[in-house]
């Protein structure tokens, strides 16, 4: 067996514990969570569409737990997701292009997408609640 | 007889971590591209249609640019998804064997609810 073919037993990352919080490392944490949060929020779309189709009947429970308080929240949640993860996901794709490295950009861009995602979060609210 | 004369970086090119090596960041990262319009128009059509009854859901639902980019935001939003999921998985779970059956489910269950919300579109536009 060559040295190659050996299983190698490296660390694998990543390692939360070690990490002293900083803006960079809670953003990054948060882009997963909220990905995380997005993925089962993408299967309620699916179930969303799937109940518009079955009937009225099943429309209305759906709708039921929809406008709960709970339901709400859980909703107005879902859009803070959204738009974090499309915000801090642009981020990132400027990142995979190769800009925005510097320690200073980092952090500007970081509170940006903090910024932009709670102010149109917030408006996504106002909004949506006036029209109910 | 050493059987592998490929170097280091030969044998790590074009498998990372993730065993199949730029495929996966690829379509990451295109799928993302799309999801930005997407998301953008579905996150505007979901708030404006706050406090809409039934009929006008299935409206809207049903008209044809409805139809196109929502099937194509649940269908981009799933392959997205289960991509991200799996680095997760990868990431956090270290047993080879739980971690590919978590791998396996999830892309099962995004199949799976992509196809159904697929059908469910087709059948509010095209009245079954």
């Amino acid at each position: 067996m060559s040295v190659a073919n050996r299983p190698v037993h490296r660390p694998l990352s990543p390692h939360l514990q070690v990490y002293r919080p900083q803006l960079t490392s809670t953003l990054s944490i948060l882009h997963r969570a909220t990905g995380i949060a997005l993925s089962v929020g993408v299967l309620y779309l699916a179930v969303w569409v799937m109940c518009a189709s079955a009937g009225p009947e099943t429309y209305a429970k759906f709708q039921g737990f929809n406008s709960s308080i709970v339901g709400r929240f859980v909703l107005g949640g879902w859009l803070f997701c959204l738009f974090y993860h499309l915000f801090n996901g642009i981020r990132h794709l400027f990142w995979d292009a190769g800009y925005g490295f510097e320690l200073k950009d980092a952090y500007r861009s970081g509170w940006l997408v903090v910024v932009a995602s709670l102010v149109v979060t917030a408006i996504a609210w106002i909004v949506g609640l006036r029209l109910i | 007889m050493n059987s592998d004369l490929r170097s280091p970086l030969n044998r790590a090119r074009g498998l990372g971590s993730a065993k199949d090596g730029l495929h996966h960041w690829w379509a990451q990262r295109l799928t993302a591209l799309a999801l930005i319009p997407l998301v953008i128009w579905f996150a505007i059509s979901l708030v404006m249609m706050s406090g809409a009854d039934y009929g006008m859901v299935r409206a809207w639902i049903g008209s044809p640019v409805a139809m196109v980019l929502l099937i194509l935001t649940i269908v981009i939003g799933l392959h997205h998804g289960h991509l991200g999921l799996q680095v997760v998985i990868e990431d956090y779970v270290h047993n080879d064997g739980v971690k590919l059956a978590l791998i396996v489910a999830v892309r099962f269950v995004a199949v799976l609810f992509g196809l159904a919300a697929v059908v469910a579109i087709m059948r509010i536009g095209f009245g079954g």
